[in-house]
């Protein structure tokens, strides 16, 4: 066996990927068979490592050294001077944006510095396209010892006593869930992964299936020992190639390792799994729609009761977990409920992982336990807002939550902090807003986003969520009235107390909490016809301050629809009436003259 | 193909497999293992860190001492060379100097096993060792 | 199982374990609005996508409001149907629903009889706080179904029974979010659809979106013109159900009224599609019983079960969905074609008018009549037997427009010849009627013996499928009986599957056969109409002096003038038919759970 003496380790991440790290990875291999390192070092195509701001990632293992923005060219200086040579190459070492100092060793980076990583922990470690590098970090070591030693009841109680709640964003008991699964009497029953990651922005199960599919399948063949299931089937979107491609690729090879397939570890346990793929739409992350999907049916949420547990797929028992939930299992069997219990607040207990993204500094995946303050996700983990701007909220929950703002920030994040808050947690979405961003905008993206992908079975949510935006875009040009405000309160309140589904029932939380937390923003748009942000384009002016003026004409040729009138070396004037704000003129002016206010 | 039919498949296919990444896993773990490192520039290759590195690595493994060997820039004793630095959890990292095959031996059985103190500290502190590197590179 | 105990509105209520909210409420007087849910109990239709959200009401301990329609009750239960916030909430909803619904009720084919309308009545709206884009869509015209969707609410009822109930898979909801509209695969119109016409959506759509095409205007513009000679024929199942129109009760029989109201709109005369039924019994029995002594000895060419052949949408069915075994039903034209085939030639003869001045209306229960009489088949040199047909609805909107005050109507008989008819016809009107009819005619005509019951109660009822045998003395005869096309599809699949020992199969497209078509006055989901409707029918029969078609003294007289007998060589000309594949897409129809 050869056992390398270094490892290399590469992000394989969908990010990382297209940021060409699969030629990194062959011009990495090339250098050391030239160098005849080949058997003493060893390049591994990892999965994401999270810190995606500046991919691709490279890390040098024992030595710990975190590479960022590798380039295939700059493989041939690592090999030569770091690998040969025993010398860092300080140049692709990352730079702390606080200390400007470069990170000489990953522990040293704050960004890993906070996390913990449970449903991350293999990510960016093992080879994801290895069985072998699994097993080697306990992979179905949770599965043979639930099989060979605990009772489905016993796992299921272990479950439920670690705490663990739903990652997909409803955050409902995972181990009640299995329960009623279990005791649901059926002749068939389903282990449904939900893996129809929808929210903008997120990508912690895409990451997970990317970097860790074996811990998925694993989780779900202890589902299928604890419900009496013995067919599993993830619902993956269609957009997820790389995780599709990996996932496949590990359901084969655990069936070959016959650790799917028939009589599991010889006790007769028979578990096997199907992928089925989503066409993207949002709704069908919500479970019942996610299992019409699946039965070929339209895309659609029915009511519940029933729930999937007692009547899903076909109409049989069947427990939808998401990804991130299944990749929490196998370290609460191995290492025990209280283990896990022990991390996280009281009610929420573990970790969460959240894709941070917008104006933080570092971009990327991050998991933390429960009870980390936003403070320190976002300054700490997150390395604070880009170009110095002023924090202005976060929004989590992606569509479904709503923004937090600086009084929010040294709150403990957890489940109910969350909806006490105004926001959710959702499926781990977080997208910063700095001072540059208009909140009556921000709403109105998410609004865009909701009537994109209302499924339109109810009332409320397929024409509430369309006033909405409506109302929305009227006050973000500039014509609304200050009853619009009452109107959008009412008609949100309404779409969330009558709406059919999760996806009706929180898609107004980006208008609500805009509203409560942003009131002035709104007043100043429909009172003052202002944007304070200076985002909204129907409600700034241009105009020529005539004493810097000196009529050289070139804003006049620039202006698409020849707004700007003036004779040559006389001063020029906007038509305000014409004028489509495009700021060509502002651009082109080199006397400072156009002012937009 | 593999087939992972009993418990005692997955163990034992575990523990072989778990050797092959040993390296990621006490890397990733730096302050929970002993780590060795080897100075490895010309100084220290010329003068015969290389052998040493691989006595060292092959060493530790047989006799069973969780560790990370890992080779290092020059530490800037060249009249000393080959240099070590050991560090064991919780202690201090001590460089030892003129490190050869037989010395290595007697740094395993009595420092790293037992933390006797043998012969051959360069004494100097580790925070001046690391400004003196860093100041050095750039 | 015990009973559950809740409080609706401080009332307590006691209902069985597995009532909705929004059935417990009615027990106790409190009727909540909805537009999307409906329930025939007596025809085991049901539709419950919970999507209207109208019905919601208040239930304590939970955190969003509930649909009353989906939600079950539970021991203990406090609801509130009436609170502020209930109210609130569902004015709101009601107000984008309307916010997105076209402002001519006025001119709207549906007005008065709409579910939304009077929803909107009943909740007060006279204001709408949420205007912003309606949705457009094309307007759809087929020969019998006008789609015009800018008026749908997305109740799904239309999906329901086109899918579920019937098993069609004409019509789906497609698009997603504001664009979502119930429409036939990639947005295509009906006539390129799998649609039959039966015209189920349209009995059931609350607003106007669906509504049949209306033919009255031709028919004031005919009676006008004093060139053409306008003759009517009536569906039996019409006179059930024409009376709910003018505020009658369901199951009133207005046979009587109706041919008075015919008479006084001015067509020449008034006949009965009735007559054309008894003539179709004795081409479609003798068919029958023709290929039963065929099978019986031993031609192997010869397959059973015989099927029905009276109802358009269910020919449309199989032409669509089975035409491998488009040689396996009957023959024989529908009724309304009969008629109109012999109208065309033996009556237009009898009183000297060319068949060009000879106009012919049917008044049916249906839509997919509408179709039928445009068939190429059943023209002769471009001109229909049958010009037009019209539906109970559109017949009850002429008597009003036309200023005739029903209710007061006297009674007046149908014209001689072709209105005469038996008890046999009359029950062609419901499902197990036209079997029956048969099993009368066959049975003298097999056996030579009398029957000495008439009446076949095993052959009636509401069940979606039923069979009985019927001893032929000695020979028994295995018949079956579906209504609804899914259960009709279910026969058949026994059929190709060999797994069916019917000798003759009756089959009917509409939920309780003719009675429950998609031409009838509206049942606004109101359980126990069409049940109502197939008491009159048999009640019509049982007051017929004559019960037996094959005894209908016009009919001998016809075959006597002019066909000969069952079969000939004329009676193939005017009154038998063939069928065609006109498959469109193979669409595998999901078996519902």
């Amino acid at each position: 066996m050869i056992k390398h003496k270094i490892h290399i380790l590469v992000c394989g991440g969908t990010g990382c990927k297209s940021s060409n790290s699969d030629l990194l990875v062959s011009t990495l291999r090339n250098e050391l068979i030239e160098n005849g390192l080949d058997k003493e070092v060893q390049v591994v195509l990892t999965g994401c490592f999270g810190f995606c701001e500046q991919g691709p990632i490279v890390k040098v293992l024992p030595d710990n050294i975190f590479y960022v923005g590798v380039k295939p060219d700059d493989a041939h200086e690592i090999i030569a001077e770091h690998i040969i040579k025993g010398r860092k190459v300080q140049r692709l070492l990352y730079v702390d944006p606080k200390t400007k100092e470069r990170i000489q060793d990953a522990k040293g980076m704050n960004f890993y510095k906070k996390q913990l990583r449970i449903a991350l922990r293999n990510c960016g470690f093992i080879d994801p396209e290895s069985i072998d590098e699994s097993i080697a970090r306990d992979g179905y070591a949770a599965l043979a010892k639930v099989l060979t030693e605990l009772t489905p009841a016993e796992t299921v109680q272990i479950v439920k006593q670690s705490g663990l709640r739903g990652r997909g964003g409803g955050g409902f008991s995972t181990g009640l869930k299995w329960e009623i699964t279990a005791k649901s009497q059926a002749d068939q029953k389903y282990v449904v992964c939900n893996a129809d990651e929808g929210d903008p922005g997120a990508f912690m199960d895409r990451s997970i299936l990317e970097g860790d599919p074996h811990t998925v399948i694993e989780a779900m063949a202890i589902n299928g020992y604890c419900t009496g299931a013995d067919k599993g089937l993830v619902y993956i979107r269609a957009e997820y190639p790389l995780a599709i491609e990996r996932l496949k690729i590990a359901i084969k090879q655990a069936r070959e390792y016959g650790l799917l397939g028939q009589d599991i570890f010889g006790t007769g346990f028979n578990f096997d799994i199907d992928l089925r793929y989503g066409a993207g739409a949002f709704v069908c992350g919500e479970e019942t729609a996610l299992i019409h999907s699946m039965e070929g049916e339209r895309g659609e949420p029915t009511f519940k009761p029933p729930f999937p547990s007692e009547e899903g797929y076909l109409g049989k028992p069947t427990n939808v977990n998401n990804v991130e939930t299944y990749a929490n299992i196998p370290p609460i069997i191995l290492q025990g409920a209280e283990w896990f219990s022990s991390i996280g607040t009281e009610k929420s207990k573990g970790t969460k992982v959240f894709a941070l993204a917008g104006k933080v500094n570092n971009v990327g995946l991050v998991e933390v336990p429960m009870g980390t303050t936003l403070r320190e996700v976002i300054f700490e983990i997150g390395g604070g807002i880009k170009g110095n701007k002023k924090f202005k909220a976060v929004q989590t929950g992606g569509p479904s939550g709503g923004c937090l703002t600086e009084k929010h920030l040294d709150i403990p994040i957890d489940y109910d902090n969350l909806i006490a808050c105004g926001s959710m947690m959702g499926s781990g979405g977080m997208i910063i807003v700095d001072e540059d961003d208009c909140m009556v905008s921000m709403a109105k993206y998410y609004l865009d986003f909701t009537v994109e992908e209302s499924c339109g079975k109810c009332s409320p949510c397929r024409i509430g969520n369309k006033r909405l935006y409506e109302i929305l875009e009227t006050i973000t040009k500039g014509k609304g009235t200050v009853e619009d405000l009452d109107r959008l309160r009412n008609l949100s309140e309404v779409i969330k107390d009558t709406s059919l589904c999760g996806l009706g029932q929180t898609s107004p939380n980006p208008v609500l909490s805009t509203l409560d937390n942003f009131l002035d923003e709104y007043e100043a748009h429909v009172k003052d016809h202002k944007c304070p942000a200076g985002q909204c384009r129907d409600l700034m002016t241009y105009w020529i301050e005539p004493e810097n003026c000196v009529g050289c004409t070139a804003c006049a040729r620039v202006c698409p629809v020849s707004a700007i009138s003036g004779e040559r070396k006389e001063v020029h004037i906007i038509d305000a009436a014409l004028c489509i704000k495009c700021g060509a003129c502002l651009e082109k002016c080199k006397f400072n003259a156009v002012y937009v206010s | 193909m593999t087939k992972v039919k009993t418990l005692a498949d997955l163990k034992k296919l575990r523990e072989e497999l778990q050797k092959k990444i040993h390296v990621r896993e006490s890397g990733d773990h730096p302050e929970s293992t002993v780590q060795v490192k080897v100075a490895m520039a010309t100084c220290g290759i010329a003068s015969g860190a290389k052998d040493v590195m691989v006595f060292l690595m092959e060493e530790l493994e047989k006799r069973g001492i969780d560790s990370v060997v890992t080779q290092t820039g020059c530490m800037g004793y060249c009249y000393a060379e080959p240099t070590i630095e050991v560090t064991l959890p919780g202690h201090e990292p001590l460089v030892f100097g003129f490190v050869d095959k037989k010395k290595a031996d007697e740094i395993i059985e009595k420092y790293i096993k037992n933390g006797e103190l043998v012969d051959g500290i360069i004494p100097i502190t580790y925070q001046s060792i690391n400004e003196n590197q860093e100041e050095g590179q750039q | 199982m015990d009973k559950i105990n809740l409080i609706i509105d401080h009332k307590p209520v006691q209902v069985e374990p597995g009532t909705s909210l929004l059935k417990a409420a009615q027990q106790v007087g409190i009727n909540i609005p909805t537009l999307c849910y409906l329930h025939l109990e007596d025809l085991n239709i049901e539709n419950k996508p919970g999507g209207c959200r109208i019905c919601v009401v208040e239930v304590s301990g939970r955190r969003n409001l509930a649909p009353s329609c989906a939600t079950v009750c539970q021991e203990g239960m406090v609801v509130k149907t009436n609170t502020m916030r209930v109210l609130n909430a569902r004015r709101t909803v009601m107000e984008l629903i309307l916010s997105d619904h076209p402002f001519d009720c006025l001119i709207c084919a549906k007005s008065g009889t709409c579910d939304l309308q009077k929803t909107a009545q009943d909740l007060g709206i006279r204001e709408i706080h949420y205007k912003g884009e309606q949705s457009h869509y094309k307007e759809d015209r087929s020969p019998s179904i006008i789609r015009d969707m800018d008026k749908c609410i997305l109740c799904r009822r239309c999906e329901m029974m086109c899918n579920k109930f019937q098993t069609v898979g004409a019509l789906w909801g497609i698009n997603r979010g504001f664009t979502s509209v119930v429409a036939p695969a990639f947005e295509q119109d009906l006539v390129k659809s799998t649609c039959t016409y039966c015209g189920q959506c349209v009995a059931v759509c609350p607003t106007g979106a669906l509504t049949e095409v209306d033919n009255t205007n031709q028919i004031i513009r005919a009676l006008a013109n004093p060139k053409k000679t306008v003759i009517v024929q009536t569906a039996p199942a019409v006179r059930a159900a024409l009376g709910e129109e003018f505020g009658m009760e369901p199951g009133s029989l207005v046979t009587g009224k109706m041919v008075s109201a015919l008479k006084q709109l001015g067509f020449d005369y008034v006949f009965d599609t009735d007559f054309a039924a008894d003539l179709t019994i004795m081409e479609e029995g003798t068919e029958l019983l023709k290929r039963l002594t065929n099978y019986l000895n031993g031609n192997k060419e010869e397959s059973l079960p015989i099927l029905t052949s009276c109802c358009p949408a269910w020919v449309n069915f199989f032409e669509e969905y089975f035409p491998e075994m488009k040689d396996i039903p009957s023959t024989a034209r529908s009724p309304q074609q009969m008629f109109g085939a012999i109208a065309k030639t033996y009556f237009a003869d009898k009183i000297g008018v060319d068949r060009k001045d000879l106009i012919v209306a049917s008044i049916m229960p249906c839509l997919a009549k509408k179709y039928e009489c445009q068939r190429e088949e059943f023209k002769t040199d471009g001109n229909p037997d049958v010009d037009y047909a019209l539906s109970t609805r559109e017949l009850a909107a002429l008597i009003k427009q036309s200023n005739i005050d029903f209710l007061s109507l006297p009674d007046a008989d149908f014209d001689k010849p072709m209105g005469e008819s038996t008890g046999a016809a009359v029950i062609f009107g419901t499902t197990g009627g036209v079997i029956e009819a048969a099993v009368r005619t066959a049975y003298e005509v097999y056996t030579g013996k009398t029957l000495e019951r008439i009446s076949f109660e095993e052959l009636r009822g509401m069940e979606g499928i039923r069979h009985a045998t019927i001893d032929f003395n000695g020979l028994p005869i295995n018949i079956g009986i579906a209504h609804g096309l899914g259960n009709a599809r279910e026969l058949l699949e026994s059929i190709k599957a060999g797994t069916c020992n019917f000798h003759a199969i009756e089959i009917m497209a509409c939920p309780g056969g003719c009675i429950g078509g998609g031409g009838q006055p509206l049942h606004h989901g109101k359980s126990g109409v069409i049940t109502a409707r197939q008491k009159a029918i048999y009640q019509e029969d049982l007051a017929k002096p004559i019960r037996k078609s094959h005894e209908n003294p016009y009919i001998k007289e016809l075959y006597t003038e002019f066909l000969g007998e069952p079969l000939s060589e004329k009676s193939h000309h005017l009154l038998h038919t063939h069928y065609f594949d006109r498959s469109k897409v193979k669409v595998v129809i999901p078996k519902t759970k």
